[in-house]
């Protein structure tokens, strides 16, 4: 299996982690198309890495992804229950004061 | 040279460290801690006597005596050192920031000093202050002056010195003004003003000491290095400097190439360096401030304003010494002896148990500056003098503290008496004080008094000058006066019958002195909180709790021993006694390389041993006469003729006829003594009115000249304003309108596109992603 | 449609897909093959089910698969530590986590439009074909190198370990990942945190 293999998951991946938080009218939804996002992302470092000169950094970038995950859903889930509070809805499209 | 280990740097580091964290943790959780957390900082305090004292002894006589200690090396071997600003070499900069500790002779015993005073203040605090509704914030502003005391003795350069006796006049300033927090007390307003006096007065001298210090920092190595251009200072040049032992290795050099004599410059530095002393150690024209201070608690009054504080300016004295040019300590001298005298003079005619002490500290201090003046060994005797004053002092005030607190916040001595039976320990300790500072043979005052009389005479016999003939003159009047009002004190307070409870309201129907310490002093039964303790006995005195009595017990056995501490052998010869062992001038000035300052011959006088033999001879002769006179005087007025009868009709003249015959002779003499010379007055008179009258004429100026400047330019402004403001709204306005207007009609078309959905972004920016790739496709 | 029949039909063509990818590997390339196929198809089809599935609860369980799967690419690619942790961190910790979103907000079954994830995937995916072509040509400049040059995939642990804390590679980021955790976590709390008035009691008007 080369690289390539990889790299088509790895793209298939994040393009379905768009269309999850384009296509979804849940706010939660969002939170997952990130996750699948990352986890592509994820999958491209480590393969690069494998297929490299044999260094340690997409690894270790890996691995400071996943605690940036880790960091990103307990906030993100924080912000959701506060725009939920806030807007008596999960639907991303209701909370668009912003255009205001 | 033995030098202190790195066990010795950390008892030495843990020393101010300890009030330090005990401040903070009072003032945070003081008022929550079981007994409001006195316990916490007596204790800290009790673990600092103990390492100062352990310093003390280890130090001073695991040693040979003449062997100094010090720590100058430990900037090479690692010691506790920081670099702020400090380069190496000497080319690319000219600032030099390096603090440390200093520890030498000098340092240890007014380490050992505060260690032991403080400890004993605390204690003693925890009987007298019992009750103050403000108790703990008590505690934790007397732990941070401690800690600002230790600092200031601990410091080896000039600038940390200053920070932390800045810090010492912040601390004075809160203790003394601990009534004016309290809303029962009726002294409210007179602890305000006081404190507010104090801090303003020395103040005044602490600028001088900035300036004095900036004067040294910066002229002295430009000096130096303008020497050593021209070939007459051996080797390198320097770089400015705060370190004590450096300041003293630069004047030794500059002085030396000056073939003795100092320049100019160091005479006007060091007057301003001595101002700093005259505000602190409350000296001539500026001690107005340490009689209104005595509005502080008792405690307070014991160790900042009798002990430590105002010692500071005198171990000040002792650090600067060799940068004082001859004629400087003429000053230094003459102010000393001013000082003296006319201190003990105003004391004779108090009647506030806490105003005499504080005249009497004033005129002790006056004596240590003036025979630092004298110089010679006259240094030694007004630093062993302020080890010695330290110990009896502190008990002095601590006994009118519990006098005061025994009699229920009386303070005023006619109406006192007959308390030598009601406390016995307090009168025992007061007595025993009373010998130490009147300088009984083999108290404690005797040893540095008698040395300082004797400094005086020799200056006399080796060189005939004014100011040395009247400080010969004044100081053995000075010591009598001394004598005589601490015996007054001793036999108007502990004599004759008890003559308070009588007349509760009758102050102000006395004879002739009832204006004596009129507004500051009488009658402080302010601060009526921990009453509810005495209501059973209400009109009796009594003696006090055993946690007061044990300071006054400890300090009145260093009062007797405090002097024979220092002795070594026959104790009429001073050259055998410890202290001139400890702090030895050869010692005292010890440079970074080790050796010590040899100034001997520039601003010392070298007294030959016959005018020493001689002048020694005379001072013990002069000592006990004043001494004898002092005490017949005192007896003759204040107990001979007493009028016991009397006791109860509150007249004082008729009690005590004699005083009232003697002040009704002198007349007006005894009226200004009585009101101070007037120095408060004409202060008030001078620089308050002066400054009151310097800012009226401002305020004119500034609402006549300058306010019509101001408006003229605002009405200018307003007529240039009127043409902008034409030019704006047609032709400004019109351009910003116009491109308003045209941004609005795009950003109605753009405004299309923000949704505010944040999906919708995501896909807008998908698609501007896509757009990019297939562009750099298609190119 | 009726909804049964499209559920029926999407889980037939998934099904069909996976088969086909699993036996296209193996065919492929042997048995590393079929374990790549099983991943992806784990990885893909998750999230496909996912996007698909009305309840939030479904897709987020489908989600593990997701998770998973790529975990099981990570052993193929030789980094069983990056395995465990996705397994650990991912499973256990941010699913668990979305699974409390899902339980503290209401459910909304209405919201999935079937238009819409069509339009979204004929949208992405179109775009995404259009510059896959020129995706591939730029990678042949990148230093991969051909699978028989590969070094023997090892593992590795105690040099990540040690490169966590050297002080010449990644000791900073590693304290900076740790204080940014505990800030999240602090930050996570203030903003959830229910304010006081939010538990006072009306006032009755």
């Amino acid at each position: 299996m080369g690289v390539e293999a990889y790299m088509a998951v790895a793209g298939v991946l994040f393009a379905l982690g768009i269309v999850c938080i384009i296509s979804r009218r849940n706010i939660l939804y969002v939170l997952m198309g990130v996750e699948m996002i990352l986890n592509a992302a994820n999958i491209n470092f480590v393969a690069f890495n494998r297929y490299g000169n044999g260094g340690m950094e997409g690894r270790m970038f890996a691995i400071f992804v996943i605690i940036l995950a880790a960091a990103e859903a307990a906030i993100a889930l924080a912000i959701v229950l506060n725009v939920f509070h806030l807007f008596q809805s999960v639907r991303p499209s209701e909370a668009d004061i912003l255009r205001d | 040279m033995n030098t202190l280990t790195a066990f010795d740097y950390k008892l030495l580091l843990a020393v101010p460290l300890i009030p330090l964290c005990g401040y903070v943790i009072q003032i945070f959780f003081g008022r929550n801690l079981p007994r409001k957390g006195d316990w916490l900082l007596t204790g800290g305090m009790f673990v600092v006597m103990c390492i100062t004292v352990y310093m003390f002894f280890s130090k001073a006589l695991g040693h040979e005596g003449t062997l100094p200690f010090w720590n100058e090396s430990a900037a090479t071997e690692g010691g506790p050192v920081f670099r702020w600003l400090y380069d190496s070499s000497a080319v690319s900069s000219d600032r030099n920031l390096v603090a440390g500790i200093l520890y030498d002779g000098l340092g240890a015993t007014m380490l050992m000093v505060v260690g032991v005073v403080s400890f004993l203040v605390h204690l003693f605090a925890t009987g007298y202050m019992h009750g103050d509704r403000r108790y703990h914030i008590f505690f934790a502003n007397i732990s941070l002056f401690t800690f600002a005391m230790l600092g200031l003795v601990l410091s080896d350069n000039i600038l940390f010195l200053f920070v932390f006796w800045e810090l010492m006049g912040l601390m004075s300033y809160l203790l003394i003004g601990h009534f004016s927090h309290d809303p029962t007390s009726s002294r409210i307003k007179f602890a305000a003003a006081a404190c507010k006096k104090a801090f303003l007065t020395t103040r005044v001298g602490d600028t001088c000491l900035f300036f004095g210090m900036a004067m040294f920092y910066f002229l002295l190595p430009r000096e130096y290095n303008e020497l050593v251009g021209q070939g007459l200072i051996e080797g390198d040049t320097v770089l400015s400097s705060f370190r004590f032992s450096e300041l003293w290795q630069m004047t030794g050099a500059i002085v030396e190439a000056h073939g003795g004599d100092y320049p100019a410059w160091m005479t006007v530095a060091g007057l301003f360096t001595f101002g700093g002393t005259v505000g602190k150690s409350a000296q001539f024209p500026l001690h107005i401030w340490l009689p209104d201070a005595m509005e502080g608690p008792t405690p307070v009054s014991a160790m900042i304003h009798a002990a430590t504080m105002v010692a500071a300016g005198v171990y000040l004295l002792g650090r600067m010494f060799p940068m004082m040019s001859p004629t400087t300590l003429q000053f230094v001298m003459a102010i000393g002896g001013i000082t003296a005298i006319f201190a003990a003079t105003i004391g004779c005619t108090v009647n506030d148990i806490k105003g005499v002490l504080a005249y009497s500290t004033i005129s002790q201090l006056g004596f240590m500056v003036a025979a630092i003046g004298t110089g010679g060994l006259g240094i030694v005797a007004g630093l062993f003098h302020m080890v010695t004053h330290a110990f009896f002092k502190a008990c002095l005030f601590l006994s009118a503290g519990s006098v005061i607190h025994g009699c229920h916040h009386e303070q005023d001595m006619r109406k006192m008496g007959g308390l030598r039976k009601m406390m016995p320990i307090t009168f025992a300790a007061m007595l025993v004080c009373t010998l130490a500072i009147a300088g009984m043979p083999l108290f404690a005052g005797y040893y540095s008094k008698d040395r300082i009389i004797a400094s005086a005479i020799e200056s006399v016999l080796t060189q005939w000058r004014g100011g040395n003939v009247f400080v010969m003159v004044v100081l053995p009047l000075a010591a009598m006066l001394t004598t005589f009002y601490m015996f007054r004190l001793i036999f108007m307070t502990f004599f004759g019958e008890y003559r308070g409870g009588h007349d509760d309201h009758g102050h102000g129907a006395h004879g002739h002195d009832d204006h004596a310490g009129h507004d500051a002093h009488a009658g402080h039964d302010g601060h009526g909180h921990d009453h509810d303790g005495h209501h059973g006995h209400a009109h009796t005195p009594h003696e006090s709790p055993t946690n007061m009595a044990i300071p006054l017990i400890v300090l009145g056995l260093l009062g007797v021993f405090g002097g024979h501490m220092w002795l070594t052998g026959d104790p009429l010869s001073d050259y055998g006694t410890w202290f001139t062992k400890l702090v030895r001038w050869e010692d005292m000035y010890v440079l970074p390389d080790g050796t010590s300052l040899q100034l001997l011959k520039m601003n010392m006088l070298e007294v030959s041993e016959h005018n020493h033999h001689v002048g020694h001879i005379w001072a013990v002769g002069v000592s006990l006469t004043v001494l004898v006179l002092g005490v017949l005087a005192a007896w003759w007025m204040y107990i001979s003729k007493r009028q016991d009868s009397e006791a109860g009709s509150g007249d004082t003249a008729a009690l005590f006829p004699i005083p009232a015959q003697v002040t009704g002779k002198l007349g007006l003499v005894y009226e200004a003594v009585r009101d101070k010379y007037y120095i408060d007055e004409f202060v008030n008179a001078t620089v308050i009115r002066g400054t009151m009258v310097a800012a009226r004429v401002q305020s004119w100026i500034d609402s006549n000249i300058v306010d019509g400047l101001v408006v003229g330019t605002g009405k200018t402004a307003r007529g240039f304003g009127f043409l902008c403001g034409w030019v704006d709204k047609h032709i400004v306005d019109g351009a910003v309108n116009w491109v308003g207007n045209t941004t609005q009609a795009f950003s109605s078309v753009v405004r299309l596109f923000q949704t505010g959905r944040i999906q919708q972004y995501i896909s807008f920016a998908v698609g501007g992603a896509l757009l990019v790739a297939a562009f750099h496709i298609l190119t | 449609m009726d909804p049964k029949l499209q559920q029926s039909v999407f889980y037939a063509v998934l099904a069909l897909a996976v088969v086909a990818a699993i036996g296209g590997g193996l065919i492929t390339h042997g048995a590393e093959g079929l374990a790549f196929g099983l991943f992806a198809s784990f990885t893909l089809g998750g999230s496909l089910m996912c996007i698909w599935e009305r309840s939030v609860v479904r897709s987020a369980f489908s989600l593990m698969a997701t998770f998973m799967g790529v975990a099981g690419l990570f052993v193929l690619l030789g980094h069983d530590f990056l395995a465990m942790a996705q397994v650990l961190i991912y499973v256990g910790g941010i699913l668990a986590l979305l699974l409390f979103g899902v339980m503290l907000t209401p459910p909304d079954l209405t919201e999935r439009k079937l238009t819409r994830v069509g339009g979204a995937i004929v949208f992405v995916f179109g775009g995404a074909g259009l510059v896959w072509n020129h995706v591939q040509s730029a990678t042949r400049s990148l230093a991969v190198l051909p699978p028989e040059e590969l070094a023997e995939a090892t593992t590795q642990d105690r040099a990540i370990g040690l490169a966590f804390l050297h002080p010449e590679q990644y000791v900073v980021a590693f304290e900076l990942a740790a204080f940014l955790l505990t800030v999240a976590l602090v930050a996570a709390v203030y903003i959830a945190r229910r304010r006081t008035e939010d538990f006072e009691p009306e006032e009755a008007a």
